[in-house]
């Protein structure tokens, strides 16, 4: 290829129209009775991908990964694997692994057992076994824990024990259903990185189920946002945080201001939105089509929001109010300043002072500023 | 340590008291020396030996254990199979009427079991013997392995055997190696509770038993109906000697697998 070399090769085989997905899901739906726990969705994941599907707890996301293993029947729709209808396919004859949210380790067999069990039913020759189940045992560093039974293990090495079993046959898909929900904070961050660094090395494709939307941030190439059985938006971590589509993801994900109210103007791609009496109008960027008249929502991350004690001159929008409440999280602290109409507004500043050298005090008078491309324009 | 109480050493003095004291008392009389069972004549084992001799009792034995391992066998596998149904089969038609109808025969007169038993082995013409009283056993036995063992289903997780069946296994494999495995101290205190049912039960046994097939509880009842003899003592004795090593030995493995697992767990955590 004649292409220089420093380009760096990113991957993004969604964007790529001639990409085969290894995932297809076509208007899949899932009902129990008269709930219906998958609404209609189509989704494609590609090969390697990092896929999240996020979302509260009963929005259907485990139901649509145990589709995927075999666990659900589908009302109606395909889900295909590799261009294969999967739907008569039971699971143990499916090229999938599922690494369970409880571990599902077999409490009466030991860590070496656990691993091997998957391979002792496949059609791997007996004596390539044991240097599989080795493989597996270093790559999660169990080595050392390999004759031990589950209930002699921490919870951090039975998540590695449920990952390295799973991993073992090597599927082409594996599925992790909140893989890390039983970890405390600190060895969940760790085992986040670990995860990302197997997944690389193993360049197999992962799909996650999770409700804990940082989790889903760090480790995914792709996050779909799911909510009531249906998907809101699929899209990179930074495309979900930085351009939501809806209320509905700009809320779920991170922290957010949001102001509804009136397009007034328009000139370009800037609109002016109306959006409280005695309030300046914000001034933002919005989608193509928006109208004046149209009701929106002005959606602005509280880190985008710069505080100050006196009214910038250059800013797009600056709005008066006091500070209500502060929250001191050490690197960072959050602002709760109170608008004269009532409303409270976040913002962030980094704390790059020490803490007896700060500018602002509780019911002091401040300046809220942000430029007209810092917050998104949302019309659902 | 909770303080000492009168009242609490006085309930379980007499509760126990109720409990035991008939069977403690017909375990001394087993060492009386004398003819008479209620006249103390000095100890003595030759009651023991006695029993030893005596040809009825010893065939009416090995009658009764044979009985007792054939149909604590047979319903151990129906009634595992039943609650395994039962729990995991998910809502299927009639499910609720099959549930009631296993634990039916628990609250059944055993009377009645056992006369529409000997009505149906009449009609179908087959002659009373061992079969027959397997067969009996195993109908009214079968509903207490289930509900042993399905009681240990319902607390099992599921997710177990989805992951067996993830990794490769059929239903019926995964069920094997991983579902059985798990559950067997149930199932095997499921065949223990057969066995001794099968082993003391009387009333259905007198109605399908033949003239061949006496176990020994008929044994003792008829012997006991002409006048109690020191050699029923004996063999009550040992009797109540191998069902209660029974329940224990079941009872400290039970209990020895569960202190040692939250043992590891405590040093797991710790570690």
């Amino acid at each position: 290829m004649a292409q220089p070399a420093k380009t760096p090769v990113v991957f993004a085989p969604w964007e790529d129209k001639t990409a085969k997905p290894l995932i297809e899901f076509n208007g899949v739906t899932k009902r129990f009775g008269s709930f219906t726990a998958i609404d209609n969705i189509s989704l494609k994941i590609y090969e390697k991908e990092f896929f999240a599907l996020l979302g509260p707890s009963g929005c259907g996301k485990t139901t649509l990964m145990r589709m995927l293993a075999g666990f659900e029947n589908i009302t109606s729709g395909t889900v295909l694997l590799g261009g294969r209808d999967i739907a008569p396919v039971p699971p143990n004859k499916r090229p999938v692994n599922m690494m369970f949210q409880s571990y599902a380790l077999f409490p009466h067999l030991s860590v070496w057992d656990n691993i091997a069990f998957g391979l002792r039913r496949s059609d791997m020759p007996k004596d390539q076994i044991g240097d599989r189940v080795e493989e597996m045992l270093r790559l999660t560093r169990m080595e050392k824990f390999a004759r031990r039974k589950p209930h002699q293990i921490s919870g951090g090495q039975r998540q590695r024990v449920a990952l390295a079993r799973s991993l073992a046959k090597a599927p082409k898909l594996l599925l992790l259903d909140e893989p890390l929900g039983a970890l405390d904070k600190k060895l969940r961050n760790d085992t986040q990185f670990e995860l990302m660094d197997i997944q690389e090395k193993t360049g197999t494709t992962f799909v996650i189920v999770t409700h804990d939307q940082e989790e889903a941030m760090t480790v995914a190439s792709r996050i779909a946002v799911m909510d009531h059985g249906k998907i809101i938006q699929v899209a990179t971590p930074a495309q979900i945080y930085e351009t939501p589509n809806s209320v509905y993801v700009a809320d779920f994900i991170g922290d957010v201001n949001l102001f509804e109210g009136n397009v007034t103007a328009t000139k370009g791609d800037k609109v002016e939105i109306a959006w409280a009496e005695g309030q300046p109008s914000i001034h933002a960027t919005a989608p193509a089509g928006t109208k004046s008249g149209d009701r929106v929502h002005f959606a602005i991350r509280p880190e985008k929001v710069s505080i100050s004690g006196d009214k910038p001159d250059d800013a797009a929008n600056a709005i008066q109010g006091t500070v209500h409440d502060i929250a001191y999280l050490g690197n960072i602290s959050t602002y709760h300043v109170q608008l004269s109409n009532g409303l409270i507004v976040k913002a962030q500043a980094a704390n790059n002072r020490r803490l007896s050298r700060r500018n602002f005090t509780w019911e002091d008078q401040v300046w809220l500023s942000f430029t007209d491309t810092a917050g998104v324009v949302l019309n659902k | 340590m909770r303080r000492f109480s009168w009242f609490n050493a006085t309930s379980l003095t007499l509760g126990f008291a109720f409990l035991y004291i008939p069977m403690i008392i017909l375990i001394i009389y087993s060492f009386n020396g004398g003819r008479l069972v209620t006249v103390w004549a000095g100890f003595s084992t030759k009651w023991y030996g006695t029993l030893l001799s005596n040809e009825a009792f010893l065939d009416a034995a090995w009658v009764t254990v044979r009985v007792g391992f054939m149909s604590s066998t047979l319903a151990t596998i129906l009634g595992t199979m039943a609650a395994y149904v039962l729990v995991r089969g998910g809502r299927f038609h009639g499910r609720t009427l099959f549930s009631g109808m296993i634990y039916a025969p628990l609250v059944m007169p055993e009377v009645i079991t056992g006369l529409s038993l000997l009505l149906l082995f009449i009609a179908i013409g087959l002659d009373r013997g061992i079969i027959t009283i397997v067969l009996a056993h195993t109908t009214f036995t079968m509903c207490y392995v289930s509900v042993v063992v399905s009681s240990r289903l319902i607390s099992f997780d599921r997710s177990l055997e989805e992951a067996a069946l993830d990794l490769g296994c059929t239903p019926f494999d995964a069920f094997r190696s991983v579902t059985l495995p798990i559950i067997a101290p149930a199932v095997i205190s499921g065949w223990l509770l057969a066995f001794t049912l099968s082993l003391d039960d009387l009333v259905i046994a007198s109605f399908t038993s033949g003239p061949s097939s006496t176990t020994l509880p008929i044994k003792i009842f008829s012997a006991v109906r002409l006048g109690v003899r020191p050699e029923i003592n004996a063999l009550s004795t040992i009797m109540i000697g191998i069902v209660t090593i029974g329940v224990i030995t079941a009872s400290l493995i039970n209990k020895r697998a569960v202190t040692k697992r939250l043992d590891d767990e405590q040093k797991a955590a710790a570690a």
